[in-house]
């Protein structure tokens, strides 16, 4: 979601000089132990609200210096078009480069440990309270306003699809969302035969 | 609840097939969740499926934490972990593997046509995950306002999810919904 950049705006400005008395500014820390990989991503874990990806750059690249900029926005970029959610497949692959298969489950232990704890709390409370009818007009209110998130998320992008008068993008994105929202087909059998068919186009246009 | 393996082993058949077609996250797949456990497996009403969203919202870390809750009314704790081990283990090899193999892949052709070619397909499914759960929480006046409300806010200006979340939930509280 757009909304997971908003940490960003805290930064100070990434173009910010070098301070020339750091000659070290450039270079890259000691690769994290396991506890050090557990925990960098629990934090992020749990710093994040609506995404994490923000805070993962800022520990990463900001505060323990463990990878560049560069290599950061390369292995995020190759997360992005693997299935599942891009921040559990970072923490996969940024904690197996360092510390093989053991760092990759120490870094996804500490992204996913924490908040399942706290969701399994969550739902234990819900199981009892979830009645009320005070906190399910609450509730109400958070997934209008979390619908109201992710159409703003589509809106923005919506708008680099349909230039240069596109006609194949914006269709196959009409496909997809009559076949899942209107038709209730199943989501494999959806994307067997679309995900194909936009990858070929867009192989075409190149 | 029920907790007999029979589900156990349904839950995680389902959220293993399901993991492999979450492109972009948990999210994408939030209309094939609703559409499997709400209207063919019945484990959920409507109601508890939008709550369940919400609740994992509201909760810091990754969105596939929607999927713990999810297991976790229908089979308790263990079918909490059994969901989320199911949505996060085969992509999480997959992962691993690829991110192995990463710099072959380096500048690859096929690298920019696949990433293009998801875009759309992403945005459909993204699109679909905001009816669901727009049309699943509330069918009222004011519900319908604050959706459109926060996506009219968020689309011009940088909006943090907790403010608009605690805005919502106090008109909620208010008995407006």
């Amino acid at each position: 979601m757009n909304s997971s950049l908003i940490p960003a705006a805290n930064e100070p400005p990434a173009a910010s000089p070098l301070p020339a008395t750091d000659p070290t500014a450039e270079s890259i820390s000691a690769p994290p132990s396991l506890a050090e990989l557990f925990i960098a991503f629990a934090k992020i874990s749990l710093s994040g609200f609506g995404g994490v990806l923000a805070w993962a750059r800022r520990m990463m690249v900001d505060e323990r210096k463990w990878m560049t900029a560069e290599q950061f926005n390369e292995a995020y970029a190759l997360c992005s078009f693997l299935p599942g959610g891009n921040i559990i497949n970072f923490s996969v692959i940024f904690g197996g480069r360092f510390r093989g298969a053991l760092g990759s489950a120490a870094a996804l232990a500490g992204l996913l440990g924490p908040p399942m704890v706290l969701i399994l709390i969550i739902g234990a409370i819900y199981s009892h309270y979830g009645d009320l009818p005070a906190l399910r007009r609450a509730l109400t209110g958070v997934a209008s306003a979390a619908a109201g998130l992710m159409m703003a998320t589509v809106a923005k992008m919506v708008q680099p699809l349909f230039r240069n008068r596109a006609i194949v993008g914006p269709l196959i994105a009409i496909a997809t969302f009559v076949a899942i929202s209107i038709m209730h087909w199943p989501l494999p059998l959806v994307l067997l035969v679309i995900v194909p068919v936009s990858i070929a186009y867009a192989w075409a246009q190149a | 609840m029920k907790t007999g393996g029979g589900t156990l082993l349904t839950l995680a058949v389902f959220f293993a097939t399901t993991s492999l077609f979450a492109i972009g996250g948990a999210n994408s797949a939030v209309p094939e969740m609703h559409r499997y456990a709400v209207d063919v497996q019945h484990w959920l009403s409507n109601r508890q499926f939008s709550d369940a969203f919400a609740l994992a919202q509201l909760t810091p870390g990754p969105n596939v934490i929607i999927v713990t809750l999810i297991g976790f009314h229908v089979a308790g704790v263990i079918g909490g972990l059994v969901t989320t081990l199911a949505m996060c283990g085969p992509t999480c090899v997959f992962a691993y593997f690829v991110g192995r193999a990463s710099d072959r892949f380096k500048g690859a052709a096929w690298h920019g046509a696949l990433s293009r070619g998801l875009v759309p397909v992403t945005l459909g499914l993204t699109a679909s995950s905001a009816t669901v759960i727009a049309t699943t929480s509330s069918y009222s006046w004011l519900a319908l306002a604050i959706t459109l409300g926060t996506a009219i806010t968020a689309f011009f200006v940088r909006v943090h999810p907790l403010w608009a979340f605690a805005l919502a939930a106090v008109l909620g509280l208010a008995g407006l919904v």
